[in-house]
């Protein structure tokens, strides 16, 4: 199998997300796109370890799987505490730091 | 390839939706589409393990705790589609796609060397392999996972949390705002009106009637009038209206011994 395509893919599904950041204002779906480029960096992992013949990459991969699991917890807690306070998930809301 | 050349673009396109979906939830379960489609692609890789750990802890667990809040913070809360700088979305769009164009050009250009493949890594099994690797080379950085993991678990403990601020409302406080809200407001002291006590429908979402045959707003539950799901009962009267009009005339035909005042239920005529 061709690596290539598999990079690609990462490449793409890093990129929408990227995208998904910068345009989506639901913090909960922001939270989404984050978690879509670390999958797509994980894919990437994945695919230089299966080029390498080593098993480091997989650990990586998991590694960042469990990153990932510790971070969505603060962070929807976060977006919890935030929506609470604001009664919005929005992230234009929560702005009071810029005045 | 021809798992990844099926799979690729349903991911894609999965992918897609999230930035499109107006509703957070169906960009969840969009996500959960991609998440499962890597699971696979993994498993092709020769990642038995990953494969099991991205279904059980990504769309499982986190997925579902993305669910959960997204209940949580109410299902209905759509994106806003103002832009508070002017013309982010473009340039975010532009941006993101010439990022893209240079991340997969170079990817695709770069000669990768020839792929060994994991069948000698993986000899004595994925999993075993894995963990000689995570607990010697890679056991500090597990340590550190752990210090990371409870750490994860206290703050989001301290961020949940919330300080009780005003004193418990207890059963003889709340008959005493009743009490108070009946001498102030002039509201009622028993329980509210039950919903359907109407001829025809007996469902929650008919209001009741009263005497001068106006509905009672306060016999249907909030929510159902928040949705908008809740039925008109003069549209509904009309159609009684027909039905006594129609027995009055069944009646009138026949041998009549009273005045038919009121509706009489008739079996096998609710819808």
């Amino acid at each position: 199998m061709d690596p290539t395509p598999f990079l690609a893919l990462s490449a793409i599904l890093f990129t929408i997300g990227c995208i998904g950041v910068l345009v989506r204002r639901n913090a909960i779906v922001v939270f989404m796109s984050v978690e879509l480029m670390l999958n797509g960096s994980n894919l990437a992992l994945v695919t230089f370890a299966r080029v390498h013949g080593n098993l480091d990459g997989q650990v990586a991969a998991f590694f960042v799987m469990v990153v990932a699991a510790a971070e969505v917890v603060v962070g929807l807690a976060i977006i919890m505490t935030i929506f609470r306070t604001r009664r919005s998930a929005s992230v234009d809301d929560a702005s009071l730091l810029k005045y | 390839m021809v798992t990844f050349w099926f799979l690729a673009p349903i991911m894609v396109a999965a992918a897609l939706g999230i930035l499109f979906a107006r509703k957070a939830v169906h960009a969840a379960l969009l996500l959960a589409v991609v998440m499962i489609g890597l699971a696979v692609l993994y498993a092709v890789q020769d990642a038995p393990f990953l494969f099991a750990v991205q279904i059980i802890v990504y769309t499982g667990a986190i997925l579902m705790l993305f669910l959960f809040v997204l209940m949580l913070v109410g299902v209905d809360a759509s994106d806003s589609v103002v832009e508070t700088i002017k013309g982010q979305r473009l340039a975010a769009a532009v941006v993101g796609l010439l990022f893209g164009a240079v991340l997969v050009l170079g990817v695709v250009q770069v000669t990768i060397g020839v792929t060994v493949g994991l069948d000698a890594a993986n000899e004595d099994g994925n999993v075993q392999g894995l963990a000689q690797l995570l607990f010697s080379k890679y056991v500090f950085a597990f340590e550190a996972t752990s210090a990371l993991l409870i750490t994860a678990a206290i703050g989001a403990m301290v961020l949940a949390h919330r300080e009780r601020l005003t004193p418990k409302q207890g059963q003889p406080e709340l008959a005493a705002q009743r009490l108070r809200d009946y001498a102030e407001h002039g509201k009622p002291l028993g329980p509210l009106p039950s919903p359907g006590v109407f001829a025809r429908h007996n469902a929650v979402d008919t209001p009741a009637l009263l005497p001068d045959g106006t509905p009672a707003e306060s016999s249907v539950s909030r929510v159902l009038t928040a949705r908008g799901t809740v039925r008109s009962a003069p549209a509904l009267a009309d159609d009684i209206d027909e039905l006594t009009r129609a027995m009055r005339q069944d009646d009138t035909t026949r041998d009549r011994t009273g005045d038919v005042d009121g509706e009489p239920a008739r079996p096998g005529q609710e819808d």
